[in-house]
């Protein structure tokens, strides 16, 4: 059964230093509020799983949060270059990062394998593909059917995973709908699943049978933020904050100006402060 | 090039959009295809399905996306899949007719580097990696490549090999096991290319209204191979121009988080 928590009391009771956490989203829903919480926090030593580690996890190694990073694409979406984790790998700072490089197929695979409770992923991937001279997780498995060979990388089984989500209702169900991602594969396959959500109500009687919904005992906590993804989107509540994308690639291409930044808006903020932030972006929605 | 009344990158999105037909599945990358594969669909080719690996089948949104999961893309699409879903069964399942793809670096066997400038432990640049790309490459029935010329983005030999072409050009695709056609077109700037039959070089077979041979030859990092009868790529539309401008000017409006007056799930065209 579920818990509803303040995000900062659900973020100190489910992450610890030295994890393997997500914060998944894909290009939808991605849980900033949380990953926010956890840089006021002051994680260390982090392994961050992602599919593709856009500002949050940029911010996070940023700050000096991560060891190592399991990704498929490093790039800010639709801008470029994600210029703080460039700047760990190709200059150490603020100091190394571990990368394990994998492509969307093989992480979705990881994710589903690992909801699935499997070892590992196989697929019919990496034909051709460099990533698999160079990550030692990515091999083969001949098809004891076919003989045809197959790409295997272990699954994906996080400590504990983020996600946002639409709404829960007061039981604690989830749902979670338009552009669903990686969101269900990802919380199933945790040993802890935290969801933050833009609101909760009294319940689902209303809705569509299939929404996707994880049931309140697949979920660890929940925490209600409105805004919580900005300046990613919820569907169905605020559009995409495209503007702020463009501006963190000016943000983040500067050491300094990239601290100032987070101090001013991460640091010095709260969880409330979310809301505020997708006002100029709901009517449109 | 402005005495022409269009720039060699509307050229080249308007040639890209007009190698699409009505009955393509095709996955789109961000960037330069989207554009395309946008036009084609608002001009001669309504009926296309466009799929983005956000797990959009069937998209037609009013403006191009910023990233591969806008959500525009989800309004207007016909269903939207889980992305473990998108790439199982409909990639790897073999449905997808065209992947459209643009490149950081390309060689000319088709091979696509997106992953690192320099060593892939040190590297001089880090890039944002492969994305979809790797399987898209080997699991579409074919690929189309579409990408601005120059030195530092067509070269003899790319860094890493993060999408698979043609290899060392030949039979190396089957040799692999790989039983799909990998790249068919590169529509540059420039030029429209195609693969030769035999050893799978890319080979000049259409030059874009005012532009000469030096001219593709200056702005590419391997020698070219023309073909022996070169045409000349019928120059843009009024109705491609206006369609490519239109989208641009909304694109841009809505990128900058102006007013966007669009009703979602309309179409134009």
């Amino acid at each position: 059964m579920t818990k509803f928590l303040p995000l900062s009391k659900a973020v100190a009771d489910n992450l610890n230093n030295g994890d393997t956490v997500a914060f998944e989203g894909f290009t939808h829903l991605i849980p900033t509020a949380a990953a926010h919480e956890a840089i006021r926090q002051g994680f260390k030593d982090l392994t961050l799983v992602r599919m593709t580690p856009d500002l949050i996890y940029d911010q996070m190694i940023g700050m000096g949060m991560a060891r190592k990073a399991i990704f498929s694409y490093a790039g800010n979406p639709g801008v470029g270059l994600l210029r703080r984790l460039r700047d760990a790998v190709e200059n150490g700072f603020p100091h190394a990062l571990e990368i394990e490089e994998h492509s969307h197929a093989a992480m979705a695979n990881a994710y589903e394998a690992g909801a699935a409770g499997l070892p590992c992923a196989i697929f019919r991937g990496y034909r051709g593909a460099e990533l698999a001279r160079v990550n030692p997780n990515i091999k083969s498995v001949t098809c004891p059917f076919t003989g045809e060979v197959l790409a295997a990388v272990p699954s994906v089984r996080p400590d504990v995973t983020f996600i946002h989500a639409q709404k829960a209702n007061k039981r604690g169900d989830v749902l979670v709908e338009g552009i669903i991602g990686i969101q269900k594969e990802a919380a199933l396959a945790a040993r802890r699943a935290v969801v933050t959500v833009e609101e909760v109500v009294d319940n689902f009687d209303d809705l569509h049978p299939n929404l996707t919904v994880l049931p309140n005992w697949s979920v660890t906590a929940i925490s209600v933020v409105p805004g919580g993804a900005h300046p990613s989107y919820a569907h169905g509540y605020y559009i995409r904050d495209n503007a702020s994308y463009l501006e963190w690639d000016e943000i983040a291409a500067d050491r300094d100006r990239f601290r100032e930044w987070m101090q001013k808006n991460v640091i010095e903020k709260t969880a409330d402060d979310f809301s505020a932030r997708v006002e100029h972006l709901r009517n449109v929605a | 090039m402005s005495e022409l009344g269009f720039t060699p990158n509307e050229m080249m999105t308007i040639a890209a959009s007009r190698a699409l037909k009505g009955d393509d599945v095709c996955f789109v990358g961000i960037g330069a295809p989207s554009a395309a594969c946008n036009v084609a669909r608002l001009t001669h080719a309504p009926e296309i399905t466009l799929i983005y690996e956000s797990g959009t089948i069937g998209t037609a949104p009013d403006v191009l996306p910023l990233s591969i999961g806008d959500g525009e893309l989800c309004d207007t699409a016909i269903t939207t899949v889980s992305v473990p879903e998108m790439f199982r069964y409909w990639l790897q399942g073999g449905r997808i007719s065209i992947g459209f793809l643009g490149a950081a670096q390309l060689d000319k066997f088709g091979n696509i580097n997106t992953t690192v400038i320099g060593d892939y432990a040190h590297p001089k640049t880090r890039l944002p990696g492969g994305g979809g790309a790797p399987e898209i490459a080997t699991s579409s029935q074919e690929i189309y490549i579409t990408m601005a010329q120059s030195k530092r983005g067509m070269v003899d030999k790319i860094d890493f090999y993060t999408s698979f072409g043609h290899g060392d050009g030949g039979d190396h695709r089957q040799r692999l096991g790989i039983d799909t056609k990998g790249p068919t077109l590169l529509i540059t700037d420039l030029a429209i290319w195609k693969p030769d039959p035999a050893t799978k070089e890319f080979t000049v077979v259409s030059l874009h209204p005012g532009v000469t041979r030096e001219k593709v030859q200056e702005t590419c990092g391997w020698t070219v191979k023309f073909a022996d009868k070169l045409e000349e790529t019928p120059e843009p539309t009024q109705l491609e121009l206006q369609t490519l401008r239109d989208l641009k000017a909304r694109t841009d409006a809505a990128h900058k988080g102006e007013a966007v007056s669009a009703k979602r799930g309309s179409k134009d065209g």
